[in-house]
C-alpha cells in the first residue's frame, strides 16, 4: 500500500460515468460547491459524439495555487461505469482512491493493493429511495457527490444553496437531490473515516472569480460587440457560442416595449450559407459573425478567399476540434492554425486571434469586430473545444462603458455628399486600407464589389498591372494588421535563453510546467503569441531566445511552420513539443517532454 | 464581366418619372453578352420596371453568382449596390444582406447553372425563407461561359451545338419552386417584354421570395435547329397562361378590361396586380392545380408562362425573425450594448 495521500486543496477527482444519464449536472454541482468554498477549481469534460449510453468522464482538479489545466495525474476516481471500470482503475496514481457502486460485484481480477477502493452500493440504495426509473438513474450521480461531500469535507449548505438556485421553480427537483445527497452523504459517514487526509479546506481565493465556459464568454463578446446578425450551422464543438449569443440576445436585446428583436441569428442550411450570409450582412453595414469548428471552415473556404479579395469584414470563430476529417469531433486540437492562416485558393492571408481562456474569449471577441471593421477583412477567432466547451474559472469580466465599437473606415451620406468621386479601392492612407461605403446610404457611394479582379475604382479589370497593384495593396493592408493585432503575453526572464513559445488553450499547462520546472533549477522566458500576423514584439522575443520550445497541439508543428514562414527565425533556434491526442494538455506532458531535451542535449 | 461606361448623352426630352429621373439613369455599363442575347432584354425589362416603379437607384441592392447571367447586374442600375459573389451562392449573400437592412430593394440575376445546379441548395432555402426579394433565373438550359455544356434546365432529347442529346430530364425551376413552398413564381420569356415587365414590377413588390424564370435563349450555344431553348422554339410552343399587369397604387383601379375572368389582389403598399386569364383550367391560387398543370403541359413539351402561383400569406424573414422595424445595420450602438452594471449582473449565475 503506497502512502495515501494527504494533499489538501491540491487534487484531482475523475468521475468515470454513462453519457445521458445526468452525470452533467451532477458534476457541475460538484464542481461548483468548490468553487463557492473559495478554492480554485476548474473541470475537463471528455465526452462522446452520443446521445446516451457511451463512456464519459469528467475531471475536475483542485488546486489551491490556482493551476487551471489538468496535472495528468488522477487522485480519486469515481468508477461508476462498469464498461471502462478496469481502464479507471489503473488511471488512479498510486495511493490515491477509487469508489465504485457496489452494488454488483466488482472483478477479483479488478483489484489494486497501492490505492484505497472504496465500495458504496449507489444504484441499490437510489432503487430502494426513488420509484421513478429515471430519478433512479438521475439520482445514482448526486448519490456519489453526497459521498464525496462526506469523504472530502465539502460544505452542505454550499450544496443545498446551489440547489436551490438550479432548481428554483421545481421544487420536488430539490427535494430530491438533497435526498440522493444525503444518501451517499449518510452512507459515507457511516462507512468510513471521514474526512479523508486528501480534502478539502475552504478558502478565499474565488472571490471576484466565474466559471463560465470559453463559447459562452464569446457569445457574451458578440452582443457587447454589438454583433446584430448571426448565422450558422450547428457543428460540435461551436454550437453553444450561438446558443449563448441567442439566450443573451433574448434577454438583452429585446425590446421591452415592442417585443422587437435588434438582432437576427439564421440557422443556415451548411456552412458555405452560413458564412455568405455573414459577408452579406457585414457588407450591408451590420456587425456579422458565424461560429463553426475546423469542417465548416472547410467548407467556407471560397467564401473566406472571396472576403479577403473584396474587403468584406467578417468575423469566424472556429472552436476547433481533432481532425483531419470528422476526426474525433468532441475532443481538443489546435490543428486548424494553417488551415485557417491561408484559407482558399490564391495568395491569402487571414487575420486570427489565439485565445487562452474564457476571459479572453469575452476580451477578443469584442477585439476580432473591431480589427475586421477597422482591416476590412475577415478575422478568425481560433479557439478550441477545451477553451469553448470546459468551465474555466477566470477573473470577473470587465466593461468600459466608454466603449464604442471601430467600425473602420467608412464614409458617410454626408461625407460622400461632400465628394466629386468615390474610389472604394483606393489608399489614400498608404496602409492599404481604402474606405468603404454601406448600401444605400448615399448615391455616390454606390460601387460594384466582385470577386474577380478589379480596379482601385471597382471596376472590372484584367489587367496584369491593376492585379499585382490590388494584392500588393493587400499585402500592405497585412502589415498594418501587424500594428494593430493584440500584442503577445510575455515574461521575459533576465538572462535567460531558453524559452516556450505557445498559444490558446496549451497557457495553462505552460505556467504549472514553468513552475515545476524552475523549481528544478530550469528557468524559462514564455512568450504566447495572441495573433497572427505576427508582431514585432513576437520576432524580437525570438531573436532574444538561442533555444525555443514550441508547444501546441497538433501533429505538424503548424505554429512552428507558420514563425518559419512568416519571421526571421532560424529553423534550428525552435524545438516541438507537441500535444495532439485529443485531450487538453497536461502541465507534466511539457515538463518531461523539455526535461527529455535538456537531457539529450546535455548526453550529446 | 467586362464593363464599358456607355456616352453621358441624354435626349432633353427623354421622359421622367416621378423622381424626375429617365430611364437612362436606370441603366448600367455597355453589356458585353453576345449580341442578341436574351439576357440584355431582361437587363431591358428590368430597367424600365425599376423606372417605372419610381425606386431610388441606390436604395436597391442588386446581387449575383457567377456565369453570364451574373454579368447582368453590372448592366443596369449603376447607382444601385452591387455584390457580386461566388458561384451559386448569391441567396446566402441575399440573406444577410437582407438581415441587415430590411428597408432595401433586393434583386438577384441568377442563372440555370448558378441557381439549378451548384446553387440549387442555396435557392431552396431562400425561397424556405420567403426572403423579400426578386430572383430571376435567366434560364438557357447551356453553360456559356464555359462553351456550351448541358445545364440542368436543359430538356430531354434536346440537342447541343456540338452535337451531344441530352438524356436526362431538366430540373423545371418554376414547378420545383411551387413544390417547394414558394410564394411568388413566374415564368417569362425575354423576347416577351410586355408580359415580363408587369412580372418584374409586381415580384419587386412581393413581400416575399418572387422567383421569375426567365427562358433567356444563348444566341452562341443554344439557339440551333434541335434545340428547346432556342427563341424559334420557345416561340413556337410558349403559351401564356395567366397575365399579370401591375397597377400602381397612385393609378385608379379599373374593372376588368379583358373577356374572361379577372382577378386583383392587393399588395401590401397598396399597390394591385391584376391576373387575368390566358387559358382556360389555369388557376395560380392553387398549390397543387397548378402544379398538376403544368406538369401536364411540360410534358406535351409546351411552356406556360405568366405568374404561374402567388400567396401572400406566409410571412417573410423578418417576420418571422421579429426584428425590429429599424435595420439591423442602422441601430444605434446605445442599443446593442447591455453595459457594464448589466455585465456584472450576469456574471452572478457563473459563481
Amino acid at each position: 500500500m503506497s502512502p495515501a495521500n494527504t494533499g489538501i486543496n491540491d487534487f484531482v477527482i475523475k468521475i468515470a460515468n454513462v453519457n445521458g444519464t445526468g452525470s452533467a449536472s451532477a458534476n457541475t454541482l460538484l464542481m461548483k460547491a468548490i468553487f463557492r468554498m473559495g478554492i480554485p477549481v476548474v473541470g475537463k469534460n471528455f465526452f462522446p459524439s452520443n446521445i446516451q449510453g457511451l463512456p464519459t468522464w469528467y475531471e475536475i482538479r483542485v488546486s489551491h495555487k490556482g493551476y487551471l489545466c489538468r496535472s495528468g495525474s488522477v487522485d480519486l476516481m469515481v468508477a461508476v461505469n462498469a464498461e471502462t471500470y478496469s481502464q479507471d482503475l489503473q488511471e488512479v496514481e498510486p495511493g490515491g482512491y477509487l469508489i465504485y457502486d457496489s452494488t454488483w460485484p466488482r472483478d477479483r481480477q479488478l483489484s489494486r493493493e497501492d490505492i484505497q477502493v472504496l465500495g458504496i452500493p449507489l444504484s441499490a440504495m437510489c432503487n430502494e429511495r426513488f420509484d421513478n426509473a429515471r430519478a433512479r438513474i438521475l439520482m445514482k450521480n448526486v448519490a456519489y457527490v453526497g459521498a464525496l461531500a462526506a469523504l472530502l469535507e465539502i460544505d452542505l449548505d454550499v450544496i443545498r444553496a446551489l440547489l436551490q438556485e438550479t432548481y428554483r421553480d421545481k421544487q420536488n427537483l430539490i427535494a430530491a437531490n438533497l435526498e440522493a445527497i444525503d444518501i451517499g452523504y449518510s452512507y459515507a459517514r457511516e462507512h468510513f473515516d471521514c474526512p479523508l487526509p486528501m480534502r478539502l479546506e475552504p478558502m478565499d481565493e474565488t472571490r471576484d472569480h466565474i466559471m463560465i465556459d470559453g463559447n459562452t464568454a464569446a457569445g457574451l463578446g458578440c452582443v457587447y460587440a454589438g454583433a446584430t446578425v448571426g448565422a450558422w450551422y450547428p457543428i460540435t464543438p461551436s454550437t453553444s457560442l450561438m446558443d449563448a449569443f441567442k439566450n443573451f440576445c433574448e434577454r438583452l436585446r429585446i425590446d421591452p416595449e415592442t417585443g422587437d428583436r435588434n438582432y437576427c441569428i439564421i440557422q443556415a442550411e451548411d456552412e458555405l450559407a452560413a458564412i455568405g450570409m455573414v459577408m452579406g450582412a457585414s457588407w450591408n453595414g451590420a456587425r456579422a459573425f458565424t461560429p463553426t469548428s475546423g469542417p465548416g471552415i472547410s467548407l467556407m473556404n471560397e467564401f473566406i478567399g472571396f472576403g479577403y479579395f473584396t474587403e468584406i469584414p467578417a468575423v469566424l470563430f472556429n472552436v476547433q476540434r481533432v481532425g483531419p476529417s470528422t476526426g474525433l469531433p468532441t475532443r481538443t486540437q489546435q490543428g486548424d492554425l494553417l488551415s485557417c492562416a491561408y484559407a482558399s485558393h490564391g495568395d491569402t492571408r487571414h487575420v486570427l486571434l489565439f485565445p487562452a481562456d474564457p476571459r479572453e474569449c469575452f476580451e477578443l471577441a469584442v477585439a476580432a469586430f473591431d480589427l475586421a471593421d477597422r482591416l476590412q477583412t475577415p478575422v478568425i477567432f481560433v479557439t478550441d473545444l477545451d477553451i469553448g466547451m470546459n468551465d474555466w474559472m477566470v477573473p470577473d469580466l470587465e466593461w468600459d462603458d466608454s466603449y464604442q465599437p471601430d467600425r473602420g473606415k467608412v464614409f458617410t451620406a454626408e461625407q460622400l455628399e461632400e465628394m466629386d468621386v468615390f474610389h472604394r479601392y483606393a489608399d489614400p492612407d498608404g496602409d492599404g486600407i481604402g474606405y468603404r461605403t454601406f448600401p444605400g446610404d448615399h448615391p455616390k457611394g454606390s460601387y460594384f464589389l466582385r470577386g474577380s479582379g478589379h480596379t482601385a475604382a471597382a471596376t472590372y479589370s484584367e489587367k496584369s498591372p491593376d492585379y499585382v497593384e490590388l494584392v500588393d495593396r493587400l499585402a500592405r493592408k497585412f502589415e498594418t494588421a501587424k500594428q494593430l493585432v493584440p500584442a503577445p503575453v510575455i515574461d521575459q526572464r533576465k538572462g535567460v535563453g531558453r524559452a516556450i513559445v505557445s498559444l490558446g488553450s496549451c497557457d495553462g499547462a505552460i505556467r504549472e510546467a514553468r513552475d515545476i520546472l524552475a523549481a528544478q533549477g530550469i528557468e524559462t522566458s514564455y512568450c504566447r503569441v495572441r495573433a497572427f500576423p505576427f508582431n514585432a514584439q513576437v520576432e524580437a522575443f525570438l531573436e532574444e531566445h538561442d533555444q525555443v520550445f514550441v508547444v501546441e497541439q497538433n501533429r505538424d508543428a503548424q505554429l512552428k511552420q507558420m514563425l518559419v514562414m512568416e519571421t526571421r527565425v532560424s529553423k534550428d533556434r525552435l524545438r516541438s513539443i507537441l500535444s495532439y491526442d485529443g485531450m487538453p494538455v497536461d502541465s507534466r506532458f511539457i515538463v518531461d517532454a523539455i526535461t527529455e531535451a535538456l537531457e539529450e542535449e546535455a548526453a550529446a | 464581366m467586362s464593363f464599358m461606361r456607355k456616352p453621358d448623352v441624354v435626349h432633353s426630352r427623354a421622359p421622367k418619372n416621378d423622381l424626375g429621373l429617365t430611364r437612362r439613369d436606370y441603366e448600367g455599363g455597355m453589356s458585353t453578352l453576345c449580341a442578341g442575347c436574351g439576357h440584355d432584354a431582361i437587363t431591358a425589362a428590368i430597367i424600365e420596371s425599376f423606372w417605372s416603379l419610381n425606386v431610388e437607384p441606390h436604395r436597391v441592392v442588386k446581387m449575383s453568382g457567377i456565369g453570364c447571367s451574373s454579368k447582368t447586374p453590372a448592366y443596369f442600375l449603376s447607382d444601385a449596390h452591387g455584390i457580386n459573389s461566388v458561384h451559386g451562392r448569391m441567396p446566402s449573400i441575399a440573406a444577410g444582406a437582407n438581415a441587415a437592412n430590411r428597408d432595401l430593394h433586393y434583386i438577384g440575376v441568377s442563372g440555370d447553372g448558378d441557381s439549378l445546379s451548384i446553387g440549387y441548395g442555396q435557392l431552396a432555402h431562400a425561397l424556405r425563407r420567403n426572403l423579400n426579394m426578386l430572383y430571376i433565373i435567366e434560364n438557357n438550359g447551356v453553360y456559356g461561359l464555359t462553351k456550351g455544356q448541358f445545364s440542368a434546365s436543359a430538356d430531354l432529347g434536346t440537342k447541343a451545338k456540338k452535337g451531344d442529346i441530352n438524356e436526362q430530364p431538366p430540373i423545371d425551376p418554376v414547378i420545383a419552386c411551387i413544390a417547394m413552398g414558394g410564394t411568388f413564381v413566374a415564368r417569362g420569356f425575354s423576347g416577351d417584354k410586355a408580359q415580363l415587365v408587369p412580372l418584374i414590377q409586381a415580384g419587386l413588390k412581393h413581400k416575399g421570395f418572387a422567383l421569375i424564370d426567365v427562358l433567356s435563349p444563348c444566341v452562341t450555344f443554344n439557339d440551333h435547329e434541335d434545340s428547346t431553348k432556342s427563341y424559334a422554339h420557345t416561340r413556337q410552343f410558349y403559351h401564356p397562361a395567366i397575365h399579370a399587369d401591375f397597377i400602381a397604387p397612385a393609378e385608379p383601379i379599373r374593372a376588368a378590361y379583358e373577356k374572361g375572368e379577372a382577378m386583383e389582389v392587393e399588395l401590401f403598399d397598396g399597390s394591385f396586380i391584376r391576373l387575368r386569364k390566358v387559358r382556360e383550367g389555369y388557376d395560380p391560387t392553387d398549390r397543387s392545380k397548378a402544379l398538376t398543370y403544368l406538369n401536364e403541359y411540360m410534358a406535351k413539351g409546351e411552356i406556360i408562362t405568366g405568374l404561374m402561383y402567388w400567396e401572400k400569406s406566409t410571412p417573410d424573414l423578418h417576420s418571422i425573425a421579429r426584428t425590429s422595424e429599424t435595420p439591423l445595420s442602422k441601430l444605434d450602438y446605445g442599443r446593442l450594448s447591455p453595459g457594464a452594471g448589466k455585465l456584472a449582473k450576469i456574471q452572478e449565475r457563473y459563481r
